[in-house]
């Protein structure tokens, strides 16, 4: 009996904690409803099935258990039965399946008129780069990077030449504009990890990897590194606001680019 | 060597096969050390698995101090903490879960539940332990080298592994590491061989391979799972040794590291994560199969019920075995590879839920109208159930791309990968060795620290574990040596960190009683006779227990039905061995 008591408790008491628990993600600050939604399905029918399971566990252990005199059912298997049984799984499978699928179709699809902001990391700093007035990134290169040109932007490139360069400080980005996050590491594996952003995606050295959000809050919001850099993982943190547009244009003025930060390097320009 | 009738229906024919020349030892040391017995090798391999396997219980204890009272327990810094990290995970995957299964219950079983003298190559089988043996020395040597172990964690993901930002990177941790994983395959090889020829090979008269009891076909699917994938990490470890000691870039591209540029280039660091993940996921099965059989084996028997729809279940093991070699990326969704192939990894591990639920409602439909005698191997099993279910739902979370955004790399993986491939398997290691210590040692288990040993470990487990998820969700990364101050860790979340370490240290006391039982019970334990469950298969038919070399004495056994004779309509008792004729032909498969 206390076994029956004890399965059943389990079942309701996981129930409870899911609906009483305090820790429930943090209030969303950009376009992932959707994959907020998706998890709700995932919940209602991962729950329903969990609970299931463990109260017909509960239910044959307090009705099958061993009495004196008792035997078995002998019934090697019933097709019937079984068929069903993976028939409405498949279904469930689907059902969560199939939104799944439609709301990552749009996470990968980066919408035309989403402006670039590329974030590099670093063991263990985060900096940021975005478009100068020509709205383009210019081309970067691990290798060209030196102790004045910290993130390898090419100086013969000339679209790169009005690029804002943010080294270690906040980034700031417009809200309610599609945004392009462009992702390089110069070392290790970093994962650009804002909690309220709901995506992340990891930066790989050698490659750029991205994802894109549109901010639907303003407010400070705190970016943490979501893969493992060395021991200086935890330390890895950086800030990310999210502005309305005016304080957002005024932000933008005070950045330097990439020409004012070799100038004040002392850096002779090779670009025309 | 063998004659397997062509059908089922065939007579069985007569003995007429000779029989094998086993290599008999003639001293102690050839008897208990340097034994081709597979059952001494079984015993071999578990001691070394659980002491290891302690060692990882103990880096837990550490881990989890360090979570619930940062700064309090000085000697666990950063470097520390991530070395801890990565040896338990390490050690938990593999070798203790990975050895336990295929080195220990695998020799110990398939010999035994296949009617055969011992594996088909003791020699080899011989050298498959002290292999494995000389890889758990050298994974222990990191404690004691310069720099420590690796604390790159257990993925070891380059280039950080082979960096100095990272504990063991620079120094000799990362080199041990990936030596000793190179011994262990080499030695697992030789093991794994074994098994599958065994398997194919070996089996007693009457044995068809659908009379086999679901944990050899469990073991037997994992092993050549092990065989296909472990090769994939032999060369991934291989590679990277290079890089780390001949300084090639197989994984290695242009880098800066802390402002110096390194001679590294070209190389591609998610090229060893696909390497890495081609075996990690099939590993996850290599570990959940045999627990699949086993306990489907446990359930029967202590439900004293067939198991319900064997073919299925066959069926699902197999195919649940093949799928898996198709879903490693689903641990790469925001790895930075093409996302493009988010669509088809979401979709091939979501359809692995559909087998593997077919085993889950097997496994209760055969409690449905059983005879539940709740012994503890059945209390493991029920335990496992509860577990793998959980731990199986929220894989449903992670494998559904969109979903796995947010929650990857936080403790929400953490807790789903603990409670699916940590502690369901570990329920069913448990039940496994209270259901068979009785045939290794003669002797029953202590009943009541048994009962005290489960609760303990189920509750405790589930409490860690369960809560955990939430964190997760709440956004809490994994692998932070502190949080400290952040929205995903406010307050409550810092008191649920030092619940669930109190939790970790009771369950981790719990496994104290269960060692002294194994001990206590070798001497004072009640004579367990020579099949105490009243069990079908082979290895419970042996003509003295603890079985001797050979196993089966004069005449080896024939089989005549399926694994699964409990409560035949008519028959006098509630199970019927396998070895016992049916004239009647009245087991289930002559009847369909």
């Amino acid at each position: 009996m206390a076994v029956v008591l004890i399965l059943a408790f389990v079942a309701v008491a996981s129930v409870l904690f899911h609906l009483l628990s305090p820790w429930w993600w943090t209030p969303i600050a950009s376009n992932w409803q959707y994959i907020d939604n998706t998890i709700i399905i995932t919940f209602w029918i991962t729950g329903f099935v969990f609970v299931a399971v463990v109260l017909f566990v509960a239910y044959c252990v307090l009705r099958f258990r061993h009495k004196p005199g008792n035997r078995a059912h002998y019934e090697p298997e019933n097709r019937k039965l079984e068929f069903w049984l993976a028939t409405v799984t498949t279904i469930g499978v689907v059902a969560m399946l199939a939104p799944g699928l439609f709301v990552w179709d749009r996470f990968v699809n980066v919408p035309s008129d989403a402006t670039e902001v590329e974030v590099v990391g670093q063991q263990w700093l985060w900096s940021f780069r975005l478009p100068g007035a020509n709205g383009k990134l210019g081309t970067s290169e691990t290798r060209d990077i030196t102790a004045e040109n910290p993130l390898g932007v090419n100086k013969n490139d000339s679209a790169g030449l009005d690029d804002i360069i943010i080294q270690g400080g906040e980034l700031h980005l417009p809200i309610g504009k599609p945004v392009k996050m462009v992702l390089r590491s110069i070392d290790v594996l970093h994962d650009f990890y804002v909690p309220e952003f709901r995506a992340k995606m990891d930066m790989v050295p050698g490659m750029v990897t991205y994802f894109w959000i549109t901010p639907t809050r303003t407010g400070t919001f705190e970016v943490l590194c979501a893969e493992l850099c060395g021991v200086g993982h935890p330390q890895m943190r950086g800030t990310v606001v999210v502005d309305n547009e005016a304080d957002y244009q005024t932000w933008l003025q005070q950045q330097q680019t990439f020409t004012q930060m070799m100038a004040a390097s002392g850096e002779p320009q090779t670009a025309q | 060597m063998v004659n397997i009738p062509s059908s089922i229906n065939d007579p069985i024919p007569a003995a007429e096969v000779e029989d094998v020349e086993l290599y008999h030892p003639h001293s102690w040391w050839t008897t208990y050390v340097f034994s081709q017995d597979a059952k001494v090798i079984a015993i071999q391999y578990s001691l070394t698995a659980i002491s290891i396997g302690l060692v990882a219980l103990v880096l837990s204890w550490l881990m989890r101090l360090q979570l619930a009272f940062p700064g309090v327990f000085t000697f666990i810094d950063a470097d520390r903490y991530y070395q801890f990290i990565t040896m338990h995970g390490m050690i938990m995957v593999i070798y203790l879960l990975t050895a336990l299964f295929l080195g220990g219950f695998g020799n110990y079983l398939i010999p035994l539940m296949l009617g055969a003298r011992d594996m088909v190559f003791p020699y080899a089988n011989m050298l498959s332990y002290w292999i494995y043996l000389l890889a758990v020395l050298v994974l222990v040597a990191g404690f004691f080298v310069p720099g420590g172990p690796t604390g790159a964690g257990w993925t070891l993901y380059p280039p950080q592994a082979v960096l100095s930002g990272t504990p063991g990177g620079q120094d000799w941790g990362i080199i041990l590491m990936l030596s000793s994983l190179i011994l262990f395959i080499i030695g697992f090889t030789m093991g794994g061989l074994n098994y599958v020829v065994t398997v194919l090979q070996g089996r007693a008269r009457g044995m068809t391979l659908m009379r086999m009891p679901l944990t050899i076909w469990g073991i037997f699917t994992a092993t050549v799972m092990a065989l296909l994938a472990f090769p994939a990490l032999f060369v991934a470890s291989v590679m990277m040794l290079f890089d780390r000691v001949l300084g090639t870039s197989f994984f290695m591209p242009a880098i800066v590291e802390m402002g110096t540029q390194l001679q590294h280039g070209g190389g591609s660091p998610i090229l060893f994560q696909h390497l890495f993940w081609f075996f990690g996921h099939p590993e996850v099965y290599i570990v959940a199969l045999p627990a699949f059989g086993i306990v489907s084996d446990l359930i029967s028997v202590h439900a004293r019920k067939n198991i319900f729809g064997y073919r299925m279940m066959v069926w699902a093991i197999v195919i649940i075995g093949a799928l898996s070699f198709v879903v490693w990326a689903h641990h790469m969704y925001v790895s930075g590879m093409n996302p493009n192939f988010g669509f088809f990894f979401a979709t091939t591990t979501l359809i692995i839920a559909v087998p593997t639920a077919i085993k889950v409602y097997n496994w209760v439909l055969t409690l449905w109208r059983g005879d539940i005698h709740l012994t503890i191997p059945m209390l493991f099993a029920l335990g496992f159930i509860v577990t793998f279910v959980n731990g199986g739902l929220t894989g449903l979370f992670l494998g559904n791309v969109v979903v796995d955004v947010p929650l990857s790399d936080t403790m929400f993986v953490v807790a789903h990968f603990h409670m699916v491939m940590g502690v369901a398997p570990i329920m069913v290691i448990f039940g496994a060795i209270y259901h068979w210590y009785p045939k290794i040692t003669g002797r029953m288990l202590d009943e009541t620290m048994g009962r005290i040993h489960f609760w303990v470990t189920f509750l405790g487990a589930y409490l860690i574990f369960f809560p955990m998820h939430y964190l997760g969700l709440l956004g809490a990364p994994r692998r932070y040596y502190e949080l400290g101050e952040s929205v995903v860790n406010p307050p409550s979340a810092h008191d649920l960190n030092i619940f669930i370490t109190l939790m970790a240290l009771t369950v981790g006391a719990a496994q104290v009683l269960f060692l002294f039982n194994a001990a206590w019970s070798l001497r004072r334990g009640k004579d367990a006779g020579g099949n105490p469950w009243r069990a079908t298969t082979l290895e419970w038919q042996t003509p003295t227990t603890p079985p001797p070399h050979g196993n089966f004495g004069k005449e080896l056994p024939v089989v005549y039905r399926w694994a699964y004779d409990y409560s035949v309509p008519g028959a006098p008792e509630d199970f019927i061995p396998q070895n016992e004729p049916d004239p009647e032909n009245r087991s289930r498969e002559h009847a369909s």
